[in-house]
């Protein structure tokens, strides 16, 4: 171990941070596996030392000479044999049994958290490339951005609605595949707020190489914070599928912290023009046919992600691309060309469109 | 006596040319050559894959392929390396030394050997033709369903990967039988099975793996030609099929396929080790039984590809704990080739180097296949490019190092010329610096979370340098296999005339001259002890025995060339192929199917019906 802290701190100091690393386990899953993955990796470490060890010194002390006579014919020694089976099986006993533990201990979902609460559900759906999140206890559909308040056991119940996908946030849990005819599990408690990337580790297609998400781990406040404004969105206009085409579009320069939902409707105000273009051009382009922006209700839009608070959020194109207006213009501009083979077929926009698209995708909080 | 083995002619079908020689060679040494020949060729194609992936990979964000074309390169890397490169140069080894080792004329069946080249070489170059239609393979070496359903792999993309193993796989089933039987059978008078060299073991033991797995993936891969060309729904989920049963199957041969692999390069190195090490090899039997059961477990573990799946506690459990026993047996034959070498008297030539680094290599890949057995923490390290460093530790490491050193080793038996030394061991240095460099630092690059097949990464993560370092390790070892062409093409020009026994070696190839006579011994062999051809020395009083002359090989029975092995082999790739290019027709079978179908039903009839006659070479 020593030694691989050593060229692991030789490369913290070139490369790092990590932010996706399987060696800093924020939450208790992690840190199960991190546990017993570190014995394994000394013990294997040691073993590795020795028997190379032996392996060069014999290389080293038995080279041949010239005219050297013929060595001893030795055939072999039963003692040894048994000697040399039985001590590798003492070595693996004591790495099975914290395995068999930790299979068990990781199998379970806690039944209360940290923080003294219930475990908070989360559907996981996995598409072709993107994630889907439904918070069934809060009403909250999201996608491609996991919020989780700190110290809270979250329980994933996973599917796929068409390949095989596996979930995977390094810092906090293993893989878990996600298929498409059976729910799987996976669960954690995150200890530390952030931001963490994660990763389908399933190769899904063509586009598998940028099927990425982010955790946001929220102090209890902010996730109330989130929680609320997902909320608020049950007050929205829906696109004329429920109201006229042309409504107020709220414009919420600032959010304070602990908004209530009323407070965000009362925040309404007159429709800055550039907006209620992008609103237009939302419907115009056909986004709308396939993207939501309301967390709540989405029974139109499904199709792709759903963007309630894309405005906000960190990465956009699937994990991929920091959420700026720069990439947001590259992404409806170029989108075949940033992630090839993906679903979303949007015709040319324009600069002045896009700018007018992002204007009005950056009042969704 | 001034005659070669190539240069024959015989009563029977005198002034054929050397084109038609070998294409209806029946002789497993010319056979096993044009396996190594062409396994190479396969081999250094799928090196170059490599390379195109590891330049992509050289900086995050890279832009030098498309996503599809890496998905098809990264299938066809593995698909290539395992199924037409370490398999078939292995069978090179098979083909050309089994029988010389047990003291045999041929194998059992030498026309269905022919056979298993040929399908091999065309179902080799099919699944390559498919680069030439932009259609190659995309799915992974695992081709998991759904994802290579029709639904999710609309074009001929996974049509040939489906046909394409399937052929593969009709030539390593005849070819286990036949060696499964040349083994059991074929062995010269006194060599019970606890004489047989270590190799042969380990070729028996990996037959008995090839005839029990291989049908596994050859259902699989029926389901899934029906599936697709067909409309069946054994993995349809809209019918209730089950993505699950995939895996089961395709991991119930693809673990023991594992063992298929390596088991040939620890036979290899058993060899090799003693020779050099002037001393037998230390502990046979133990050697013997702990390959036997290594495979045997090698049945048990499948589960261990599928941790992420979530299968429960209990089967996760069962799957490590089983796991875990294998590194027991496989220890077993590390200690013993420690032992083999303590107290000799090492000999450095290019083998042994080889045959070092394997040793060296392989623990490093077998100690992190442990860390795997570890359900949990697998769980991390499934899917990253932890398991892509694990495996090549295994596959290069181990495999390529081991079949390195076998190509140093028998290269003069087989040519008649040694291989330069310095070249050699440049060619090693190289290689295992280049090895070292491309795949240590992906340990740490998949720990730090970068999963597999992904065809870019972004900055950020951590992954820029150990990426970069990859990069640059990986034509570093791409370059070592330029030094080993470098040799081959200088030694074949210009190298010493090898004599009969280099190395002074303990078994029968070693008797009869380099490169062999087309019936091997002239006189069958009569073995009497372990190491026979040392024994020979011993009892003689000699370090090396006389040259062996160059002998007439009048009233020797030889099997005769055939033509009938190539045909059937035609007959049943375009069988296969029009079963892939039928589009959407009320009849099942198009016009394509049903000619190479009676090809074959007439090229099997011709061949069972073949006057064997045999040929009497004559000097």
């Amino acid at each position: 171990m020593p030694l691989l802290a050593v060229v692991l701190a030789g490369l913290a100091a070139c490369t790092g941070p990590f932010p996706q690393s399987t060696l800093s386990p924020k939450g208790d899953f992690a840190q199960t596996v991190d546990h017993v993955f570190m014995l394994t990796v000394y013990l294997a470490v040691g073993v590795f030392i020795l028997v190379e060890g032996v392996l060069l010194w014999t290389i080293f002390k038995f080279r041949g000479k010239p005219g050297d006579a013929e060595p001893k014919q030795i055939h072999g020694s039963t003692v040894v044999e048994v000697i040399w089976t039985i001590i590798p099986a003492v070595v693996l006993a004591i790495v099975a049994v914290p395995t068999v533990q930790a299979i068990f201990k990781t199998a379970e979902v806690p039944t209360v958290s940290a923080d003294g609460k219930a475990p908070l559900k989360i559907e996981v759906i996995g598409h072709q490339w993107w994630w889907e999140f439904r918070y069934p206890e809060l009403g909250i559909t999201t996608a491609n951005e996991i919020h989780v308040p700190l110290n809270r056991t979250i329980d994933l119940r996973m599917k796929s609605i068409d390949v095989i996908h596996s979930f995977w946030i390094p810092q906090f849990a293993g893989k878990r595949d996600v298929f498409p005819n059976r729910e799987t599990r996976i669960w954690f408690t995150p200890n530390t707020t952030g931001a963490f990337p994660g990763a389908c580790a399933e190769f899904c297609g063509e586009e598998h190489g940028r099927m990425d998400f982010y955790l946001m781990v929220d102090s209890p406040d902010d996730f109330a914070s989130w929680t609320t404004r997902r909320q608020a969105d049950s007050t929205l206009d829906n696109f004329g599928f429920a109201k006229p085409a042309v409504v107020a579009v709220p414009v919420v320069p600032a959010i304070p912290a602990k908004a209530p939902a009323a407070a965000l409707v009362a925040d309404t105000v007159a429709i800055d023009p550039k907006v209620a273009e992008g609103q237009k051009l939302v419907m115009a382009k056909g986004c709308i046919g396939c993207h939501s922006f309301n967390a709540m209700h989405p029974t139109k839009g499904v199709i792709g992600p759903n963007l309630s608070g894309i405005g906000t959020r960190k990465m956009i194109a699937g994990g991929w691309l920091e959420g700026s207006d720069e990439n947001l213009k590259r992404w409806l501009q170029h989108t075949q060309e940033v992630k090839p083979g993906v679903g979303m077929k949007i015709g040319p926009v324009t600069d002045a469109e896009a700018a007018a698209i992002i204007a009005y995708l950056r009042t969704k909080r | 006596m001034a005659t070669s083995a190539l240069e024959y002619g015989h009563a029977t079908a005198a002034k054929r040319s050397v084109l038609v020689e070998w294409l209806t060679t029946v002789d497993h040494k010319k056979i096993g050559i044009m396996y190594g020949a062409s396994a190479f060729i396969f081999f250094l194609i799928g090196g170059l894959e490599a390379l195109v992936i590891r330049t992509q990979l050289m900086r995050p964000d890279n832009h030098l392929v498309t996503p599809d074309f890496y998905n098809q390169l990264f299938t066809m890397h593995g698909t290539t390396m395992i199924f037409l490169a370490v398999m078939p140069i292995s069978a090179m080894f098979f083909n050309f030394f089994v029988p010389l080792l047990i003291g045999a004329r041929d194998v059992a069946f030498p026309r269905l050997n022919a056979m298993s080249l040929w399908i091999f070489i065309l179902g080799g170059l099919f699944l390559n033709f498919s680069f030439l239609l932009g259609a190659a393979p995309n799915g992974g070496w695992f081709g998991y369903a759904p994802l290579s359903s029709r639904m999710y792999a609309p074009g001929h993309n996974m049509d040939f990967w489906v046909i394409g193993l399937q052929i593969l796989g009709v030539a390593s089933l005849a070819a286990g039988v036949n060696f499964f039987t040349t083994i059991l059978n074929m062995r010269a008078r006194g060599m019970t099975l606890m004489r047989m060299p270590i190799f042969v073991w380990a070729v028996l033991v990996t037959q008995v793996l090839v005839l029990l797995s291989f049908p596994v993936i050859t259902v699989a891969l029926i389901y899934l030609m029906l599936d697709r060309t067909f409309g069946t729904s054994f993995f349809n989920l809209t019918a209730n099929g089950d993505p699950m049963l995939w895996q089961h199957l395709f991991w119930v041969f693809g673990h023991p396929e594992v063992y298929i692999l390596i088991l040939p390069a620890f036979g290899i190195v058993s060899e090799i080790l003693p020779v050099f090490a002037r001393k037998p090899l230390f502990g046979y039997s133990a050697m013997v039984f702990s390959m036997a059961f290594i495979a045997f477990l090698g049945f048990g573990v499948w589960s261990h590809h599928m941790f992420a799946t979530g299968m429960g506690p209990l089967a996760d459990s069962f799957f490590s704990l089983a796991t875990m026993l294998i590194a027991i047996p496989t220890g077993v034959k590390i200690f013993n080739w420690i032992g083999t070498l303590w107290g000799g008297s090492l000999q450095f030539k290019t083998p042994l180097y080889f045959a070092l680094g394997f040793i060296a290599m392989f623990i490093m890949g077998g100690l992190s296949g442990v860390i795997h057995a570890v359900a949990p923490a697998d769980l991390q390290q499934t899917d990253s490019y932890f398991v892509v460093a694990h495996f090549h530790y295994v596959l290069f490491g181990g495999s390529i190092f081991s079949l390195t050193a076998g190509a140093y080793y028998w290269w003069p038996k087989m040519f008649g010329k040694l291989l330069d030394e310095g070249l050699g061991k440049a060619h090693f240095w190289v290689m295992l610096a280049g090895f070292n460099l491309t795949f240590f630092p992906m340990h740490f690059v998949g720990l730090l979370g970068m999963p597999r097949r992904i065809y870019s990464y972004p900055a950020g993560l951590g992954f820029d340098t150990l990426n970069l370092l990859s990069t640059v390790g990986a034509f570093l070892l791409g370059s070592s296999f330029l030094i080993f062409s470098y040799n081959i093409i200088k030694t074949w020009r210009s190298g010493a005339q090898a004599p009969a026994d280099p190395w002074n070696g303990a078994t029968l190839e070693w008797s009869i001259p380099s490169p062999p006579q087309e019936w091997n011994f002239a006189v069958e062999p009569i073995v009497t002890e372990k190491d026979p051809l040392w024994g020979l020395k011993r009892a003689a009083g000699v370090k090396v025995l006389p040259e062996p002359p160059r002998v007439s090989g009048e009233g020797i029975h030889l099997p005769a060339p055939s033509w009938w092995p190539l045909i059937v082999s035609v007959g049943f790739l375009t069988f296969l192929v029009g079963i892939m290019v039928k589009h959407a027709s009320a009849f099942p079978f198009g016009p394509i199917s049903i000619a190479g179908f009676a090809i074959t039903l007439y090229g099997i009839y011709k061949w069972a019906y073949e006057p064997v006659d045999g040929h009497a070479p004559t000097t």
